[in-house]
């Protein structure tokens, strides 16, 4: 009897002549119960940070914790920054993620059980700040300085944009290949620089010291 | 060594998409650098994810008391990379708003009701053939701020990893027949036709009798690429 159903007016996801990527779209403004997970920008601790709970009722705060980490090798780090606009106004509803290699500059096998996994996310705050707790990265490959990978979500984002934070004192930076493929007036908006206790690495989306995103 | 991943398609949206507001000051104005495909692209966290994020919650109908308000919905469908293989053990977030369309959000203005029962939050993994399925209910339509009149339509969030870092995805779905994707700048950033990539169908073999409408809807990754980056030549 269904057979007899007239066909879609137009073409949908199922019409095979439309096969393809999935077209990104924005994470919009209200993410924030559905995204961060507690304690998703700790990559070593317990702590809960990354997500903003303020923003929604503690009884839908239905993202559990994760399972306990365990012991992580390496130097602990703090990566904090802004994420500014064009106008230089703070972007309050930005979440940002983050993968990384370890200490070793290993990607982590996904299939083991315990320890440090190199995956994050954090939510930035009502003054556009974003934190993370994690450790040092080495060295990739053998070729490409300590790096991590970064990726900007946000209301007016519709698709992710991707960037690199390098750390300041690093020698290795000098012959990262990555780094050499942008213009050197331009390179240090991918270097984070020691500020007290954390690592700044301000994201600006658009103007002067507009961040070097990636084409990947 | 793990081979690269495909580039963007024709489909995907550009970042500044004026229509929709706040692209304008939040979008870049220097050209993306195109880099190759490195070990930090290529590699992801996979199969670690019920250890990041924690085990699937597939069915948001049932996270309270009661019942939530609304039509009960199933949307099932495949996670596939752009070769038609499925995307297995892969991890779906899913929100979304209520049936009145508001969002359980206290920066949401929006004057409809909330729903205690509610929250329209998820998470489902795909099985060995690419497969997901979740309950919800189907979304309300909302006002929002962008322009005089301007409604979002009804609309589900789906965020995928992916095997790698660049596979990642965030998406909206949206439901067929709907009047207000015609006039959505958030859809409308994705050029037609490729925007109908994002409207699921209604099926009625995927529906059950007496309890839910069931709707399709596949993701599709980037996938993999022989071709090697250009300057891999001189590695």
């Amino acid at each position: 009897m269904h057979d007899q159903v007239n066909p879609a007016p137009r073409l949908d996801n199922q019409d095979p002549v439309l096969f393809g990527q999935t077209p990104s779209q924005t994470v919009g403004p209200f993410f924030h119960y559905g995204l961060p997970w507690k304690g998703c920008a700790d990559l070593i601790g317990d702590s809960e940070i990354g997500a903003r709970p303020e923003l929604f009722p503690a009884e839908h705060y239905v993202l559990a914790s994760p399972t306990a980490k365990g012991e992580v090798a390496g130097e602990p780090i703090v990566i904090e920054g802004a994420v500014l606009d064009a106008d230089g106004k703070a972007v309050s509803d930005a979440m940002i993620e983050i993968w990384q290699a370890d200490a070793a500059g290993r990607y982590v096998d996904g299939s083991s059980h315990s320890g440090f996994i190199g995956w994050g996310r954090a939510s930035t705050g009502e003054d556009g700040v974003y934190r993370f707790v994690t450790i040092r990265p080495g060295r990739v490959d053998d070729q490409q300085a300590p790096h991590i990978a970064i990726g900007v979500f946000g209301r007016g984002v519709i698709k992710r944009l991707a960037t690199r934070l390098y750390f300041e004192d690093d020698a290795a930076n000098a012959a990262d290949p990555i780094l050499a493929l942008v213009p050197a007036e331009r390179r240090q908006t991918l270097i984070a620089r020691k500020v007290g206790q954390a690592w700044r690495f301000d994201i600006v989306l658009q103007g002067d010291r507009e961040t070097v995103f990636f084409d990947i | 060594m793990n081979p690269n991943f495909k580039r963007e398609d024709a489909g995907q949206p550009p970042s500044l998409h004026a229509p929709y507001a706040s692209t304008v000051p939040r979008s870049p104005r220097q050209p993306l650098v195109r880099i190759p495909h490195t070990l930090t692209e290529t590699t992801g966290p996979s199969n670690a994810w019920p250890r990041l994020m924690g085990g699937a919650m597939a069915d948001l109908t049932t996270q309270h008391k009661a019942m939530p308000q609304g039509q009960r919905i199933i949307v099932s469908g495949r996670v596939l990379d752009e070769d038609g293989r499925p995307v297995p053990n892969t991890v779906m977030e899913i929100w979304q708003a209520n049936a009145a369309g508001r969002y359980i959000h206290k920066k949401d203005q929006w004057d409809a009701p909330l729903d205690p029962n509610f929250t329209g939050a998820g998470r489902v993994i795909t099985d060995d053939e690419g497969r997901y399925q979740f309950v919800s209910i189907r979304p309300g339509a909302y006002p929002w701020g962008n322009h005089h009149n301007a409604w979002r339509p009804a609309h589900i969030h789906l965020s995928l990893l992916g095997p790698a870092f660049a596979t990642r995805l965030v998406t909206q779905m949206y439901f067929p027949d709907d009047p207000l994707i015609e006039i959505d700048p958030i859809a409308n950033a994705v050029p037609l036709p490729y925007r109908q990539r994002l409207v699921s169908r209604f099926d009625i073999e995927t529906t059950k009798p007496n309890w839910a409408l069931g709707y399709l809807f596949d993701v599709v990754l980037r996938g993999r690429d022989q071709t090697p980056f250009e300057d891999d030549h001189h590695a």
